[in-house]
């Protein structure tokens, strides 16, 4: 068996409450079990910068006026790590996803302190795709893992 | 969050003695700052060597913690980690700081 197939069928499932801490170690959980815990360096800090702002706006947006739980599954899959992000809270402000737009960084009085969250999902994941359903916020995005050896 | 401070030279040397200043962390840092760079040397060296990750409020803080100071002090940052280089990088904010690859060098001769 090579490490490429040992990658294979393997998944996670991580629920965390909506709490900055709660979300701290949900995510060393997570990058713990496999699939994270195989990947290099490299992708491994791009899956956790990804994971990381989209649990953090859960926790600040979808569950600002109430908490509640995430969900998180990862799957290993054919194309990459394909997750699966699953919260009770509000919905995303018009049905959609934040475009993510970059600050100007020219004045430094004026230098975001914020905001930089969607701008890092949407340069690092894949296949970015909101659903509501039944009370329920869906994010599915795909993120890069190890060609998988057929 | 464990932040020292050492005087160094001309320097302040801000360690962040945590493996991440994230969303958790990231006001607890902010105050630390504040409190640690009042002394108003001019020169402050964020020393991030022990930081294997950094999200956007940890950006944001690192980023207030700058506009805190006073306007004869400035803020440069040393040992950056892979991580915390993408989080900079892709947004473009290590083009605002002075980034030592490595602790400066002229510190460490002092030191």
């Amino acid at each position: 068996m090579t490490a490429h197939q040992s990658f294979r069928k393997q998944a996670s499932h991580v629920i965390a409450h909506a709490d900055p801490l709660a979300v701290r170690h949900g995510l060393a959980s997570l990058f713990a079990q496999e699939p994270l815990a195989c990947l290099s360096e490299d992708m491994r800090g791009t899956a956790e910068i990804v994971m990381a702002e989209v649990l953090n706006n859960i926790v600040e947006h979808a569950y600002a006026a109430q908490s509640g739980a995430i969900e998180v599954c990862i799957d290993l899959g054919e194309h990459g790590l394909e997750c699966t992000i699953t919260d009770s809270g509000a919905p995303m402000p018009g049905d959609d996803l934040p475009k993510g737009i970059p600050h100007a960084l020219d004045q430094i009085d004026d230098l975001p302190e914020g905001g930089f969250g969607w701008f890092l999902i949407r340069s690092l994941a894949q296949d970015l795709q909101y659903s509501r359903f039944r009370d329920q916020n869906f994010l599915r995005f795909r993120l890069p893992a190890p060609v998988l050896v057929a | 969050m464990k932040v020292v401070a050492q005087q160094v030279g001309d320097a302040l040397v801000i360690r962040v003695d945590q493996d991440r200043i994230d969303a958790a962390s990231a006001i607890q840092f902010k105050d630390q700052m504040r409190q640690l760079t009042q002394v108003g040397m001019p020169r402050v060296v964020l020393d991030l060597a022990q930081v294997a990750f950094i999200d956007s409020s940890g950006l944001g803080a690192i980023v207030a913690a700058m506009k805190g100071l006073g306007p004869a002090q400035k803020l440069e940052l040393s040992g950056l980690t892979d991580t915390v280089k993408k989080v900079f990088r892709l947004t473009r904010m290590d083009t605002v700081f002075t980034i030592h690859h490595d602790f400066p060098v002229n510190l460490a001769e002092a030191g």
